[in-house]
């Protein structure tokens, strides 16, 4: 009952994780970091930490992240300046620059079954080391890892991903760091808020705490250390598909 | 031979016999690019469901121009709509839900299939590095795998080999693969041939395969 009376006894402290600036939300981002950034493609990325770490100029940095955004946009904006010097993802063809460089040599690349990269980021939040997956088992991803037969089949032992800082992206939060996601924009954004020592979240819409319905959250707050709101939304569409008038029974 | 000759036409052929194995109350995860075509030949009076892996159960068309979300994409990042008890979740639990096994047919496009039902989709050594994506979790777990593909490459080259020769995405993860001359089965015996393309025979098809095909006793014209 006390502990109740304490936590709902809140103000300006510890539980207030708003910050104004999304260059005040990444301040201890620091050369050679390992960070999570959300997003699928274009969907759902922290656009306006990215922006502000291209700002900010940290270099050597691992990215977690599960594409490299596109040419000029999202994570494409730390490659094009240089920041990157590893990346972990599972998908990185819509970025001619990334291929160029693995070609050359000049970033190293990770490339991770998607539901393996998924699995990893939740492991590494939820206290797990490692796990078995029958996914990528006689193949090139399987190179030096340790199998292990299960009921007659062999599976792969993975490790989990932590990383320094998470950046997420949420359609609303609240001040304590309660988020909520829209549509496909969720995508590797709750998992990556689990595992990092700093999650910064970003949102389009910050609200007081009690205004989202406890029934609906997908992040709880605990997970999040920061919370800004996001200064520019572009929401770019990397392939805009429309139906026909005529072909609409799709 | 009479099998269709433009790109369209073999196409329309494979994602059209392929659209026949859907069931009613299936859950389908289609692969980018051609098996994405499917979705418009649901056979009438049946109901399946479409997984994206990024996170969604129940993708609807393409939307109106104007209707575009940013925040609804599927697997290609192409902006699609949502149906009537469409449901999202997090890229976690749409892997659980794949690697769980509660998908009932993932189809796929490939470069290479073997007789061992072996695929290759993912990767040309020195020349490109895009990335498996989803593709080796969709063919490790979902309780079918059906290739979807053009059966030669661009320059006439086989694609349904003895082994494959490219990186791989799956060992021994594909139950039947259609092409525009071809319906066939990956058996532990190999592969059999089931259909063919109207107007061609078993030889035709032989003479496109690097695998030697087995000739099902009920051998059939494939029906679009």
């Amino acid at each position: 009952m006390l502990a109740f009376c304490l936590m709902i006894s809140h103000n300006a402290g510890a539980m207030n994780k708003v910050v104004e600036t999304a260059e005040e939300a990444i301040r201890d981002v620091f050369d050679g970091a390992v960070i999570m950034i959300g997003g699928f493609g274009l969907c759902g990325i922290p656009e306006n930490l990215i922006r502000a770490l291209v700002r900010k100029g940290t270099r050597n940095l691992t990215t977690i992240s599960n594409n490299v955004g596109v040419d000029g946009v999202g994570n494409g904006l730390l490659l094009e300046a240089g920041q990157i010097l590893h990346h972990i993802g599972s998908y990185v063809g819509e970025n001619k620059l990334l291929e160029d460089m693995v070609l050359k040599g000049t970033i190293k690349l990770e490339l991770v079954p998607q539901g393996t990269f998924s699995e990893r980021i939740r492991a590494g939040g939820a206290g797990i080391p490692a796990f078995f997956t029958p996914t990528g088992v006689g193949t090139i991803v399987a190179e030096g890892k340790e199998t292990r037969e299960f009921d007659g089949r062999t599976y792969l032992m993975e490790h989990c991903l932590k990383a320094d800082f998470a950046f997420v992206k949420a359609w609303k939060g609240d001040r304590m760091g309660n988020l909520v996601y829209r549509k496909t924009a969720r995508n590797f954004n709750p998992m990556m808020a689990t595992a990092a020592k700093v999650t910064i979240a970003e949102v389009e819409h910050l609200v007081e705490a009690g205004q989202l319905d406890g029934d609906h959250i997908h992040t709880p707050s605990v997970y999040v250390k920061r919370v800004v709101r996001g200064e520019l939304y572009e929401r770019r569409i990397e392939r805009r598909t429309v139906r026909k008038a005529e072909a609409a029974s799709r | 031979m009479s099998a269709p000759a433009k790109d369209t036409d073999k196409r329309e052929r494979i994602v059209k016999r392929v659209a026949r194995e859907l069931r009613d109350g299936f859950y389908v995860n289609l692969g980018i690019g051609m098996p994405t075509l499917i979705a418009n030949y649901v056979p009438p009076g049946i109901e399946v469901i479409l997984q994206s892996e990024n996170g969604m159960l129940g993708i609807g068309p393409y939307p109106a121009e104007g209707q575009e979300d940013p925040d609804l994409i599927n697997a290609g990042k192409e902006t699609v709509s949502e149906m009537a008890g469409t449901s999202y979740f997090s890229s976690a639990d749409s892997f659980a839900m794949i690697l769980g096994g509660h998908i009932d047919l993932s189809v796929l496009g490939a470069m290479e299939v073997d007789e061992s039902g072996s695929i290759a989709n993912w990767m040309i050594p020195g020349k490109m590095v895009k990335g498996m994506g989803g593709a080796m979790d969709l063919v490790a777990a979902a309780r079918r795998v059906i290739v979807a593909m053009e059966h030669t490459s661009r320059g006439g080259a086989p694609k349904v080999m003895k082994k494959c020769t490219l990186p791989l995405t799956g060992v021994g993860v594909v139950d039947t693969i259609v092409t525009e001359l071809a319906y066939i089965r990956v058996t532990e015996e190999g592969l059999v041939l089931e259909e063919v393309a109207p107007g061609l025979t078993a030889e035709d098809v032989q003479r496109a395969t690097h695998a030697r095909l087995l000739v099902s006793a009920g051998l059939k014209s494939m029906e679009s």
